[in-house]
């Protein structure tokens, strides 16, 4: 039987400004906690839907998330002391597949970098993290100890790569090969990252993020359109992604 | 030893806890967190005569207390529900199965009622009241003549017990549950969603992507209350009562208003798991008022002078 976990808030970061870095302990979802699933979190007040939110890392007892505060949730869950019990349901949905022995290319953008970690140090990989400027870099330290090919990217050039992280994939795709591509960020990033890899025939996997109800399937809420046809065209973010193939959906 | 088993259009119920149609799926995503059974019963998600692929996203949005919503009846299709879905319900769980259905015309709606009185659900619930359709739905619950013709000529070609879905966003409830129960209705379930907006203010878009959508959660709770103990004033079928539902307390008021079924729905999205908290609520409230049938409770309200 599934069931939903009190788990207490064990230590909470401020990243950059509004956004937050926690660790909670909760034995039951690190055990079974897979790259790319996510965790629905009540965030009190007078809130009444959970608020799905992307597991960064997990380690022992302890699970790993962050987020960004972009509304009444967010903004009360990020008020929580470390100490203070956090209303989680999880790990939920469907993470990314990774293989063994392939060459990876990691795209993250701004909190989307967040659930790659796992990724940027289990495979074999190039990790490419785009963030609009210098002051919104988050997790470098993370993924320079998780991998030892990181690049940072700014839209502004303050810092690192000058451009679109997208941009500095496409570069390296033009020298390199890669097997597969995994991919988190905002509906830009995950579009043109898409036609690039259709482009070259290199399998794909996005993670997706809408607005969601129950996270597990029934409410039908958080659906994105798919090349199915009929009832199939929409399908659930919460249960059939939030990682996706990326020739299944239509962006 | 509180006694809950309620009886419902002549089919038993081993409480009166059910589920709102449209929250609960057909039933397998809740069972992982509470299993069926232990509910009196639960309404599958709406169904209509050809599968349906519903509206674009987002379809969910919050607001003070609870949710818009606008799926637009995303369903497998009647028959696909006949053929695998109910069988299938049947054979892994020991529940009552309240099969929900929404037509465009009224042959439609006849057609889907004797589809689903091939099956082994317990009762059907025509919804003649979502608001997020482009057509019937909502178009057919508001008007007293149109009920009452509907009711009449499924009634007659269904097998089954029949209730009827009532819309909130009409004038007068009693007129319509009057007319449904000319029609020959057995039962009614009240309330359907609240048709709502929530407008983005940066971009002065509505937030959903159907414009608008249906309002539920706590917010809508004491319209539903009101609506129930109005309808029930006002006519002798049995009520399943919803809106709002988050508690054993809840449950409570709606069967005080006049509901001999009280359904769950966007609470659960908050607590998967709170039918446990339900009935435990339910059963100490039993014995602080030396309440040992729960039927008892139902309709007693009393008017202040």
């Amino acid at each position: 039987m599934k069931q939903t976990y009190n788990c207490e808030l064990i230590q909470k970061d401020e990243l950059c400004p509004g956004i937050w870095d926690f660790v909670v302990k909760a034995p039951e979802i690190a055990k079974q906690a897979q790259t790319g699933q996510f965790l629905h979190i009540a965030c009190g007040g007078n809130t009444l839907l959970r608020r799905p939110i992307s597991i960064c890392d997990v380690g022992g007892k302890f699970v790993r998330f962050a987020f960004q505060i972009k509304g009444e949730g967010t903004r009360l869950l990020a008020a929580r002391e470390v100490g203070d019990i956090i209303d989680i349901m999880g790990p939920l949905g469907h993470g990314f597949t990774a293989n063994p022995g392939e060459k990876a290319v990691v795209i993250g953008g701004g909190i989307g970098v967040f659930p790659l970690l796992r990724l940027a140090r289990e495979t074999d990989s190039v990790v490419f993290l785009g963030f609009r400027n210098k002051d919104m870099v988050v997790m470098e330290d993370d993924y320079n100890e998780a991998n030892g090919h990181v690049v940072i990217c700014t839209d502004d050039g303050s810092y690192g790569y000058n451009g679109f992280a997208v941009a500095a994939m496409g570069e390296y795709l033009l020298e390199n090969k890669a097997d597969v591509i995994y991919c988190c960020g905002p509906k830009p990033m995950l579009k043109t990252v898409k036609q690039i890899a259709e482009y070259r025939k290199i399998p794909c996997q996005l993670s997706l993020e809408e607005r969601m109800g129950c996270g597990i399937g029934a409410c039908l809420t958080c659906v994105c359109e798919t090349t199915d046809e009929g009832m199939a065209k929409m399908k659930q973010v919460c249960t059939c992604g939030p990682v996706f193939n990326s020739k299944e959906v239509v962006l | 030893m509180a006694k809950l088993e309620v009886e419902y259009c002549g089919v038993k119920f081993r409480n009166p806890i059910v589920t709102a149609s449209g929250t609960f799926g057909f039933g397998y995503e809740y069972n992982e967190y509470a299993p069926l059974c232990e509910y009196g019963g639960f309404a599958a998600k709406g169904l209509t005569r050809r599968p349906r692929g519903g509206n674009a996203a987002p379809r969910i949005i919050e607001t003070a207390s609870g949710i818009l919503n606008s799926v637009g009846l995303q369903n497998p299709g009647v028959e696909a529900f006949r053929d695998f879905i109910m069988p299938d319900l049947a054979e892994k769980f020991d529940t009552n199965v309240i099969a929900n259905m929404s037509g465009n015309t009224i042959e439609e709606y006849a057609e889907m009622a004797e589809i689903l009185s091939e099956t082994d659900a317990a009762i059907i619930e025509m919804n003649i009241s979502c608001p997020n359709v482009k057509h019937g739905g909502m178009a057919f619950g508001t008007n007293a003549e149109v009920v009452e013709e509907l009711t009449r000529e499924v009634r007659s070609r269904c097998k089954k017990p029949l209730v009827v879905k009532l819309s909130p966003n009409v004038t007068s409830v009693t007129e319509i549950a009057k007319a449904a129960e000319a029609g020959g209705a057995d039962g009614l379930s009240l309330i359907n969603t609240l048709m709502g907006m929530r407008i983005d203010i940066n971009t002065r878009r509505p937030m959903l992507a159907n414009n608008t959508g249906g309002l539920s959660g706590p917010a809508v709770k004491p319209v539903a209350i009101r609506m129930v103990h109005e309808v029930y004033s006002a006519v002798k079928i049995p009520i399943i009562g919803m809106g709002g539902v988050m508690s054993g307390a809840d449950v409570i008021e709606f069967m005080i208003a006049g509901a001999r079924l009280v359904a769950l729905g966007t609470g659960l999205f908050a607590k998967p798991d709170m039918i446990f908290d339900v009935k435990r609520d339910i059963t100490a409230y039993m014995e602080r008022f030396n309440i040992e049938d729960i039927n008892d409770i139902v309709g007693t309200l009393a008017m202040n002078p």
